[in-house]
């Protein structure tokens, strides 16, 4: 037998369910974001932010692993991004619409879903055993720039094809020639796409870990050059917590962490919301 | 156009070097996957290796089921209690809450969505697998703990493409269902939701997605015995982190079998991405 | 703007866009002969790690300007890694086997297999054919060896860590480790895990037992160095290092460092029972 609700009443049920839903959201972010921020920001000294770690990361500091976060981060940027962005021109206005445009984007569309952990073992036997680079800061960034390239180039190629045909037109039309077109109209108008690509591609390199570990090794050294191996904060991160070895600067790692990607998302808002101030 | 200028010439070629350069690498990561994973699979057979109940690789055993089963399990379970939460949290956002409180929300679930998989991992040990072990038994490293923590990662997927889909649909809905004498409430349900099915349906598939991809989140919390589960509180390892542990020290067939996991991967994503786009399309 | 301006403009960008992708794909192309050879990379056995850590901290104060970068992965890594050339030394806690005998090695070190259990355990000691069982699944409940009911949450390393193939061989012997054991990749990760579940029994390095956990007796005799050392407490497996080719150069003075007495004696200090050095 069916039960006839008053439609008033449903509602506020609905209502009561989706408040709770959200809250529940809510809840869940503050608690984890909170609970590492608060048992990691008071061990966060300029001690430990200067002095590289010791004793497996039971005492001393995590600078090697910044500079290590900072360098797999630029190595993987600067490769990807060029061959990316470049990547994704040359199919929006260089080429016509066909069926081998179609199989590209699908297929970059399918490398950027694979796990990590695939590029991982690729970048381990491809740069790491193959190539010799060994366990180095190269072989960790090239493996990282693998693996966020099929991304960039699908965000740039939906930035630029969305900007409206009538750009180009116009910019022809006043006697542009395809470069400047390019240059002036087109990148500028495409930027917000085409960084949100870029800032999606750092936080991933920045959050990665099991690819980091098998290709940029796990050294507690501050590196001196592109080959020497070099730890990131996600993987001292990883090595403290999983190993026990020190829960105090575990969480101080992690609180490091959550206040890096807040400073990318927030610089990346404030980037993109600029570029479309301006362009008004 | 013709491109007879030098000036167009030369960022044309430019361009294609660079174009041919990215999609020389990209292919040849698909390729270097496929020449290493393929000859296992033929090897082992597609059936053993599919459906093989066992994985010992130092006797030789190449079965991957086991952790398919767990992939699935632990994906199925971050649905169920993920999905509908995201659901509602995108409903709130576009129906229900002040734009001040949503201008807050929705940067903040984003932010959820960068904190690394290896925090949320070490949350869910600490927090996550002891509630389990002891309320509710087993070890706690757990199909369970693991499909806990991979709902909280989808969470901003899926609320952040919901709520857009929803945002996007025409006003004229809401005010003809109103018009009509719909609660606020009805109109969400019979008209708002159907209408925006399809991007939440593709939300759904890309959150399944990234689930199905997650490892080391996943690696500090399910213990990563190699045996079927027995039930959502045994422990279990998913393709992603058989991968995950082994890959340090696999050589030879063992490695090509990775490779071949790869594949399985592979082609889970791209029929996913396929039904995603399909959805979208339906529009 | 004259065209031969906007030309020459023009071909300036594209020169360096070009030459800095140019560049980039040139240093990608140095293989090999760019390796700061002042480092020496040494990667492997998860148990032998931080002690080969504390080894190389030792030796890069006294000799600034080195790096001795030290790596785990599991000691089927690390013969890995030295058979292809990408680590200097190799790490493992157990014996070579087949064909990795063709490379050089030297034990640095021994240290014994501790079996362990979470601290509120009331077992306190079990045989070696009990843990075996344990482990190949035959016992499942604490109430069948002496402890309070409850179920046995079995922890084992990864496949290619010496300590399990080192376990394996010592304790299982025939038998197999179940599927249905928990693996975690590293002795610390064991431990953490022990410490936490009150159900758990697990294996790990006896230089890493703490406090958190207790370590077992086995057959009666306490797990100690001591016992170790006069055979009584028989689990107990090898540190190795492993070259290639015979070690020369840094190499072989960072090898050469550990094996002297200022080394071993360092090795002593953190619980190892060393060849070339006793108090």
């Amino acid at each position: 037998m069916h039960i006839r609700m008053n439609p008033e009443t449903t509602q506020t049920i609905a209502k009561v369910v989706i408040w709770a839903a959200a809250l529940l959201v809510l809840l869940l972010l503050f608690t984890i974001m909170i609970y590492f921020l608060s048992k990691g920001i008071p061990h966060i000294t300029w001690q430990f932010l200067t002095e590289i770690p010791s004793d497996m990361g039971k005492t001393g500091g995590i600078s090697s692993a910044i500079v290590g976060t900072l360098a797999l981060t630029l190595v993987a940027i600067v490769v990807a991004t060029p061959l990316g962005v470049g990547t994704a021109f040359y199919l929006t206005e260089y080429t016509r619409e066909s069926g081998v445009t179609k199989v590209i984007r699908f297929s970059a569309e399918s490398l950027a879903g694979i796990p990590s952990i695939v590029y991982g073992l690729f970048g381990f036997i491809f740069f790491v055993t193959y190539l010799k680079l060994g366990w180095s800061i190269l072989s960790g960034g090239l493996t990282l720039a693998v693996m966020i390239l099929p991304t960039i180039i699908r965000t740039s190629e939906e930035a630029i094809r969305t900007v409206p045909p009538m750009y180009r037109e116009v910019s022809f039309s006043l006697g542009g020639t395809k470069w400047q077109t390019m240059t002036k109209v087109l990148i500028p108008s495409a930027l917000p796409g085409i960084a949100t690509g870029i800032i999606l591609g750092i936080g991933r390199c920045v959050a990665e870990t099991a690819a980091v570990i098998l290709t940029a090794g796990s050294a507690l050294q501050m590196p001196t050059s592109l080959f020497s191996p070099a730890r990131t904060l996600a993987v001292h991160f990883y090595i403290l917590a999983s190993e026990g070895i020190s829960l105090d600067n575990a969480f101080a790692t992690a609180a490091i962490l959550i206040i890096l990607i807040l400073l990318i998302n927030i610089g990346a808002n404030l980037l993109v919301n600029r570029f479309v101030a301006k362009r008004r | 156009m013709k491109l007879k200028n030098f000036g167009e010439r030369l960022p044309h070629g430019l361009f294609f070097i660079i174009a041919l350069s990215a999609l020389t690498v990209l292919a040849l990561i698909t390729i270097f996957i496929f020449v290493q994973g393929v000859p296992l699979i033929a090897k082992v057979g597609f059936f053993n290796f599919i459906f093989g109940m066992k994985w010992a690789p130092s006797q030789g055993y190449y079965g991957i089921f086991p952790m398919i089963v767990g992939t699935i399990s632990v994906t199925l379970g971050a649905i169920i209690l993920g999905v509908p939460v995201s659901l509602c949290c995108a409903i709130f956002l576009a129906e229900f809450a002040p734009r001040h409180f949503s201008d807050v929300v929705r940067p903040a679930i984003q932010l959820l969505a960068g904190i690394p998989s290896v925090v949320y991992g070490f949350w869910g040990l600490i927090f996550i697998v002891p509630l389990i072990r002891e309320y509710l038994g087993g070890p706690g490293l757990s199909i369970l703990a693991g499909s806990i923590i991979l709902a909280i990662m989808i969470l901003p997927t899926v609320i952040s493409i919901s709520e857009v889909s929803l945002l996007s649909l025409s006003p004229l809905l809401k005010e003809g269902a109103f018009a009509l004498g719909a609660t606020h409430w009805q109109t969400i349900r019979s008209v708002l939701v159907p209408a925006a099915k399809s991007g939440i349906v593709a939300s759904i598939i890309l959150g399944i997605g990234r689930a199905v991809g997650e490892t080391m989140a996943v690696i500090m919390v399910l213990g990563n015995a190699v045996a079927l589960p027995d039930s959502i509180l045994s422990p279990v390892r998913t393709l992603t982190t058989n991968i995950g542990i082994e890959m340090g020290y696999a050589s030879g067939e063992h490695q090509q079998a990775l490779f071949a996991t790869g594949i399985v991967l592979l082609v889970i994503i791209m029929i996913l991405n396929s039904l995603a786009q399909y959805s979208i399309k339906r529009k | 703007m004259r065209k031969s301006d906007a030309k020459s403009r023009l071909f300036f960008r594209f020169s360096l866009i070009f030459s800095l992708f140019l560049s980039l794909f040139s240093i990608i192309l140095l293989t090999g002969c760019a390796r700061n050879p002042d480092t020496v990379v040494v990667a492997g056995s998860t148990s032998v790690q931080p002690f080969a850590e504390v080894l190389a901290q030792e030796y890069m104060t006294l000799h600034p300007g080195v790096s001795i970068d030290v790596q785990g992965g599991g000691s089927a890594a690390g013969i890995m890694a030295t058979q292809s050339g990408t680590t200097d030394i190799g790490m493992s806690s157990r014996n070579l086997q087949g064909s990795e005998t063709s490379l050089w090695s030297i034990e640095i070190a021994r240290d014994g297999i501790a079996i362990i259990v979470n601290p509120k355990n009331q077992v306190t000691g079990l045989t070696l054919q009990q843990v075996a069982d344990i482990y190949d699944g035959k016992t499942t409940n604490w109430d069948q060896i002496g402890g309070k009911k409850g179920e046995i949450d079995v922890f084992t390393r990864e496949d290619g860590s010496g300590t399990r193939s080192s376990f394996e061989s010592l304790v299982m012997g025939p038998s197999q480790i179940m599927a249905r054991a928990m693996v975690e990749n590293s002795n610390g990760a064991i431990r953490q895990l022990v410490s936490d579940d009150p159900g758990a029994i697990g294996y790990i390095s006896l230089g890493l037992v703490d406090n958190t956990v207790r370590a077992l007796d086995l057959g009666g005799i306490v797990p100690s160095r001591a016992n170790v050392v006069n055979g009584t407490y028989n689990l107990s497996r090898p540190f190795l290092f492993l070259t290639l080719k015979p070690p020369t150069g840094l190499v072989k003075d960072f090898i050469d460092f550990t094996m002297s007495p200022q080394g071993q004696q360092i090795l002593y200090a953190q619980g190892l029972i060393t060849p070339g050095y006793s108090p």
